[in-house]
């Protein structure tokens, strides 16, 4: 009984020692007449991203789904297929990282605030 | 999101031993650089911490070497059987004499993205001068190697496409294609290394002490896969510019 009790105490304790910077967070003061710019940015940021990974998960997915077939009805073409499949996730994932990095510049110019 | 970065201790200590002089030379040189108390950057910093430590342990494990391989000796060995197995997959037996290029960028690119998961360090492949100093390498050489293997008329005439006719409509569009490849190349390093550093910076600034520790460890794995992708596009490159276009 009181190990369960040594351990839980325990584990509180180091869930609110995790947890503590949170409270320590501030918002940051907006001009409130850049503030709806600001906002809009925000929410055009992160459309952005999610877009681009929904779609770029799905062309993903598509393109794992068809090679595992490939290979499972060929085994001893595998490595070709590995190799074709690596190339192609790239070159997919390589618009998703465009995208990142629009969301990421978009979020850290932070219109509003200094514009 | 400012305020989360801080100067490291290696590079201060570096500007401190070696700024001033820098700073004069520089200055000979006509260059003033802004920040007058850190004239070297840290990226430049990391790529020389990269470069010495790759220097001196392949360096100072390639000495003594034998017909029976060590241990040391056969893991040198499997690192060079790998760059060399990728290049003959992708080129074929003739691209053997690629591997001291491809080998020392990624041996760079791999190394240089995993120094930032070691505390007080940072990547230098998450600064875009980096990333674009490799691709720009990447991108002289393959031409370079194509003009070597091909000469320059006929390797001009890769440009053209297959019909002479459509000749002036094919070349602009291949002369764009090629300059994107170090755009694509460049950013997407870029993207990936600093992507990650950035989320690991913004989870440990919610809970410091023990959630980011997942995901570092998935930045092992794409600083890997990123390291993998950057050889592997290297060398589709290489073959592309070299490859003899049959007669017709």
């Amino acid at each position: 009984m009181i190990k369960t009790l040594k351990a839980l105490g325990l584990l509180l304790l180091f869930v609110i020692a995790a947890g503590c910077p949170l409270l320590a967070q501030e918002s940051a003061a907006v001009d409130p007449v850049k503030a709806s710019l600001f906002r809009l940015s925000i929410i055009v940021g992160g459309a952005i991203i999610t877009l681009a990974a929904a779609a770029g998960a799905f062309c993903q997915a598509k393109a794992i789904s068809s090679a595992c077939e490939g290979i499972s009805r060929n085994p001893g073409a595998a490595p070709h297929i590995r190799f074709l499949l690596i190339f192609g996730l790239v070159l997919i994932e390589t618009l998703v990282i465009y995208a990142l990095l629009i969301t990421i510049i978009i979020l850290l110019i932070q219109w509003g605030k200094y514009v | 999101m400012e305020g989360l970065e801080h100067s490291l201790f290696i590079v201060e200590l570096f500007n401190k031993a070696f700024g001033k002089p820098i700073l004069a030379v520089l200055g000979l040189l006509g260059i003033h650089p802004k920040n007058t108390q850190n004239p070297v950057p840290d990226y430049i910093v990391m790529c020389l911490i990269v470069a010495l430590l790759l220097m001196l342990l392949l360096g100072l494990s390639t000495r003594k070497l034998s017909r029976i391989p060590s241990r040391r000796q056969s893991v040198l060995e499997l690192i060079i059987e790998t760059f060399e197995n990728l290049l003959v997959d992708v080129i074929g037996e003739e691209g053997r004499k690629y591997v001291p290029m491809i080998g020392s960028i990624g041996l760079f690119i791999l190394s240089a993205n995993l120094l930032g998961l070691v505390p007080g360090l940072m990547s230098p492949t998450s600064k875009l001068n980096v990333t674009a100093g490799c691709a720009i390498s990447v991108f002289v050489y393959y031409h370079w190697q194509g003009i070597k293997a091909q000469g320059f008329l006929r390797y001009l005439k890769h440009f053209t496409g297959p019909i002479p006719a459509l000749a002036p409509l094919l070349f602009p569009i291949e002369i764009i294609s090629h300059f994107s490849r170090p755009v694509s190349l460049s950013l997407r390093l870029f993207g990936n290394i600093f992507a990650e550093e950035l989320l690991i910076i913004i989870i440990a600034s919610i809970v410091p002490f023990v959630l980011p520790l997942p995901f570092m460890a998935v930045a092992i794995f794409t600083a890997v896969i990123q390291a993998f992708v950057f050889v592997l596009l290297a060398c589709i490159y290489i073959g592309g510019a070299v490859a003899q276009e049959e007669e017709h």
